[in-house]
């Protein structure tokens, strides 16, 4: 692995650690209308579907996004 | 295509008329036994690129490609005795394409078995919720087929949210059995009598079979952030039979690949409340697999609120990666390598995707039709600094 690509390798594990130590909050119930929003959504959104295939086709990296990893050709 | 667009239509008219027979509330205390309708959603994408560095051709001739794939999703729930959300999702997808670079597998033909092709894909899913315990279980089965193309996927998968409800960890195992016609080029073909028009090709297995993990966290009111990581195996035949590798001797070959693959791709994703206007969602993955491809890739995307039922949302996605071990441009690769292929989505380059989505979902519905949720609009533009471009327009329709 060249040493640029170890570098990004950390910087998912750095961002990690710095907001999972340092700003954890219990939050009620109550008060997640702003994390309930449609917008804030963790997930992939559905209009998202094909865009997330033609990348996994397109690109060498797939994964880690909600979209596929395997089934189906891309043979295109 | 005239077909596939009735078809279409009529599949859109059938959740139409089955929404019309009514939904009953849906609200915190009514808890149906009975199956009711939840939200039923369609997608619908139209997709061209062009290009290049076709791999059906040895990495020149044109990519040039039309994709038009719409699906349709149904979501039903009941409650059972012991209060736990059984939610069943059917799905049922086609694409439609065309493909320049497909018809040169056979030049001969007027056009060839996949110059243009249909694909299905139908998928069902169940999850079982028990929200006094916090815990998820689900599985699910697909299967898509085209004409040189077949696969079935199973998958279960499992969440935990702890005990204050600010972290939940999440897993699913995956598995997908595929089968790849093996239509070679034309003048590699062996044997009498095999233009190919006859559907006895043979096949061959492609298998695939992936874990993935992750863990979301509520960090405050405003943000929370999602780690998720994978390892995919892939086993079988990983290469394409039509893809031609020309030598630097003036020969042509099959691409050659090796029979196994691990990739392991890692994210984050951060979404942050700015304001009741703005919204800010990001989302950065590092990839690594043993044919020596490294990628990074960033996506950010602002969602400006204008009213609180109308957003528009700008993105811009990077993407970079290093070439796989086995690739090499038309004419390099020799006799002395095992395993060679001129597909340029394996090669090294970066690219650039940009674009905008616009969603509507207003409380007395969309048009004031009551249960048309919301519709939303998504354009993106894609361009890989080799050349290859391409543009998307997606629409999702949800009926709630």
């Amino acid at each position: 692995m060249k040493p640029y690509i170890k570098s990004f390798f950390y910087i998912p594990v750095f961002i990690t650690a710095v907001l999972f130590f340092s700003s954890c909050t219990t939050v009620k119930e109550y008060q997640k209308n702003k994390l309930n929003d449609t917008e804030m959504s963790l997930s992939s959104r559905k209009i998202e579907k094909t865009e997330l295939s033609f990348q996994s086709y397109r690109e060498g990296a797939s994964g880690a996004n909600g979209g596929k990893t395997g089934g189906g050709c891309g043979c295109n | 295509m005239k077909k596939l667009f009735l078809s279409v239509i009529g599949m859109y008219f059938t959740m139409l008329a089955a929404l019309s027979q009514g939904n009953p509330k849906t609200d915190s205390v009514y808890k149906p036994r009975k199956l009711t309708f939840e939200e039923a959603n369609l997608v619908s994408s139209y997709y061209r690129q062009d290009g290049n560095n076709s791999a059906v051709t040895g990495g020149i001739g044109s990519e040039k490609l039309t994709d038009l794939s719409n699906a349709i999703d149904l979501k039903l729930y009941r409650y059972d005795k012991r209060d736990r959300k059984h939610s069943f999702t059917g799905e049922f997808g086609i694409d439609h394409y065309t493909s320049a670079s497909s018809d040169k597998i056979d030049p001969h033909t007027i056009s060839s078995a996949s110059h243009s092709d249909t694909r299905f894909y139908p998928s069902l899913s169940w999850t079982m919720e028990n929200a006094k315990k916090g815990s998820t279980i689900g599985a699910g089965l697909s299967l898509s087929t085209e004409f040189d193309y077949g696969s079935f996927g199973a998958n279960v998968n499992f969440a935990k949210k702890t005990k204050d409800k600010s972290g939940e960890f999440s897993a699913k195992l995956q598995a997908y059995l595929d089968r790849v016609s093996l239509i070679y080029p034309i003048e590699l073909r062996t044997g009498t009598g095999t233009r190919g028009e006859d559907d006895d090709y043979a096949t061959t297995p492609r298998n695939t079979f992936n874990l993935d993990l992750s863990w979301s966290q509520i960090i405050n009111q405003r943000l929370q952030v999602m780690i998720d990581g994978e390892v995919v195996y892939q086993h079988g035949y990983l290469g394409l039979p039509f893809h031609r590798v020309y030598f630097a001797d003036n020969t042509v070959h099959v691409e050659n690949l090796p029979s196994e693959r691990l990739k392991i791709p890692m994210s984050i994703r951060a979404n942050y409340f700015i304001s009741d206007k703005f919204i800010l969602r990001t989302w950065y993955r590092y990839y690594h697999d043993d044919w020596n491809i490294n990628s990074n890739t960033l996506q950010l995307e602002t969602v400006v609120k204008f009213t609180p039922f109308f957003s528009v949302s700008p993105f811009y996605r990077f993407y970079q990666q290093t070439a796989a071990d086995h690739f090499a441009p038309y004419g390099i690769h020799t006799a002395a390598d095992t395993y060679y292929t001129s597909n340029y989505d394996l090669s090294k380059f970066n690219s650039s995707f940009f674009g905008a989505g616009f969603r509507i979902a207003p409380p007395d519905g969309v048009f004031k039709i009551q249960h048309w949720n919301s519709l939303e609009l998504r354009y993106g533009h894609y361009k890989k600094n080799i050349g290859m471009n391409s543009d998307i327009i997606s629409l999702n329709v949800k009926f709630k």
